[in-house]
């Protein structure tokens, strides 16, 4: 016999405002390399309007967690979602701050040529989307397979990062004129870099999630 | 080191029938408190009485060892009275005798031959140790009912103790009482641990996970999963325990 029923509920609730939250923030990391690779600066300017939605169900969700936990005592696997819950969506806020701030960037260089022709970065956003969608995945099927590997991912992203970083410095060094817009790019390529390191974070919580074994991944 | 250790332990009410404890095998560790919990009729209290040979009052039949210290207390030659001098139990209801304060405490000590000029040690020694001293060492010969239910709970702890138990077998000693007096008896418990070895059953997830040290779980007479209390309610093994203790079924 189920028990709890509004409980449960509750919980479900928790959960799908995650999955929710999770979503709109892979979405942002998403749509600032887009708006940064199509010079489009109206998504740049969308995307920064959009992420107060983020900031609001942070409050929300953390609103949900505390009541969950003061009127309802939660146990094993419950209190380990709310737990895994109030953290990642730390890191979910974050990853769509990062976007944010690589938002405000393009609408600076959008207008203008840029230092170098992105390879790298899209390449980097590729992964760490793909990372952020494993992550939401794992934390919707509890299944965790995909996230074993996230630590070799996040290498590739650093080496991608090192990579961007070393030739954008050499263009500087060739050309000084180049400063302003190459040194754009490296802080969008730290940003990437950031947000991968974000879902290594979520992955490592919810590994916790599932297991109750607690893992610190990249 | 091992206090209890039971070994195939397993009771049957009725004609022999029904089962209320399937092979239990559990290994309760001195000075620890350990939780029985699981859904009523589960078997944890059939458990608990069969530590002191309390399921015999009822007519069950007991299969299987519990071994106290190493010597099974079913092998036929144990003194059952003796045993449970060794193992006091404070049960649900909070039950005083209808005498007074000093009587009841001085009670268990009396029919085991105490000398009165040394009970009166006894049951100061037996009050302070149950926290309730400061509250009725000038009421002494006051009748025992008269006195709250929280009160009246830790005068059943201290006439447990005021025999010099080794065991203390507590069956949900806190349900019928309110916050405070439930906290106080928490507290009391963590302090007895010191000296005594604790097996409590409780309905009161929270109370097992804020009191005891390892917690078994008990479902349809089987121990399903015995551990750690922290495993068990952050990490539970088996799937039927996490169940439980997260409410999904009950």
């Amino acid at each position: 016999m189920k028990v709890r029923k509004d409980y449960l509920e509750a919980l479900e609730k928790l959960k799908s405002d995650v999955l929710r939250m999770g979503e709109l923030a892979k979405a942002a990391a998403k749509n600032a390399i887009d708006a940064l690779v199509n010079h489009d600066k109206e998504l740049a300017v969308r995307l920064l309007e959009e992420n107060s939605v983020i900031d609001r169900m942070e409050f929300e969700i953390e609103n949900q967690c505390m009541r969950l936990l003061a009127l309802q005592q939660p146990m094993a696997i419950d209190l380990r979602t709310i737990e895994t819950s109030l953290k990642i969506i730390t890191d979910f806020d974050r990853i769509s701050d990062l976007a944010g701030d690589i938002a405000e960037i393009v609408i600076q260089i959008a207008d203008q040529p840029y230092a170098k022709p992105l390879i790298d970065i899209p390449r980097i956003s590729e992964i760490s989307q793909g990372m952020l969608a494993d992550c939401l995945e794992a934390f919707a099927t509890h299944r965790i397979e995909k996230l074993e590997d996230f630590s070799a991912r996040d290498d590739i992203v650093d080496a991608l990062f090192g990579q961007i970083r070393r030739e954008l410095v050499a263009i500087m060094i060739e050309n000084p004129r180049a400063i302003t817009s190459a040194s754009h790019l490296i802080f969008i390529g730290l940003h990437q870099e950031r947000i991968a390191d974000h879902a290594c974070n979520i992955a490592g919580r919810i590994i916790y999630m599932v297991t109750g074994e607690r893992r610190k991944l990249g | 080191m091992s206090k209890i250790e039971t070994i195939g332990l397993s009771v049957y009410y009725g004609d022999g029938t029904v089962c209320g404890l399937k092979a239990v095998n559990i290994t309760i560790e001195a000075n620890k408190i350990t939780a029985l919990i699981g859904p009523s009729g589960c078997g944890k209290t059939t458990f608990l009485r069969a530590l002191n040979r309390m399921n015999e009052l009822k007519g069950a039949q007991t299969k299987g060892k519990v071994l106290i210290d190493g010597i099974d207390i079913y092998n036929g030659k144990v003194d059952v009275i003796q045993l449970r001098k060794r193992i006091g139990m404070v049960f649900q209801q909070p039950n005083p005798f209808p005498m007074s304060i000093y009587d009841n405490v001085a009670y268990g000590p009396r029919i085991h031959g105490q000398r009165n000029e040394n009970l009166g040690t006894i049951v100061e020694e037996s009050l302070k140790k149950a926290a309730l001293w400061d509250e009725v060492k000038d009421r002494l010969d006051e009748n025992a009912l008269g006195f709250s239910g929280g009160q009246q709970q830790r005068l059943c702890i201290a006439r447990a103790l005021a025999v010099n138990p080794e065991i203390i077998l507590f069956d949900e000693p806190c349900s019928a009482l309110d916050p405070v007096s439930t906290a106080r008896i928490e507290e009391l418990l963590t302090e007895l641990k010191q000296e005594y070895t604790i097996v409590i059953v409780t309905h009161n997830m929270q109370q097992a996970a804020r009191v005891s040290d390892c917690t078994a779980f008990f479902l349809m007479g089987e121990l399903i999963e015995y551990g750690k209390t922290s495993q068990i309610f952050e990490r539970p093994k088996d799937k039927r325990t996490e169940d439980y203790i997260t409410g999904r079924f009950g």
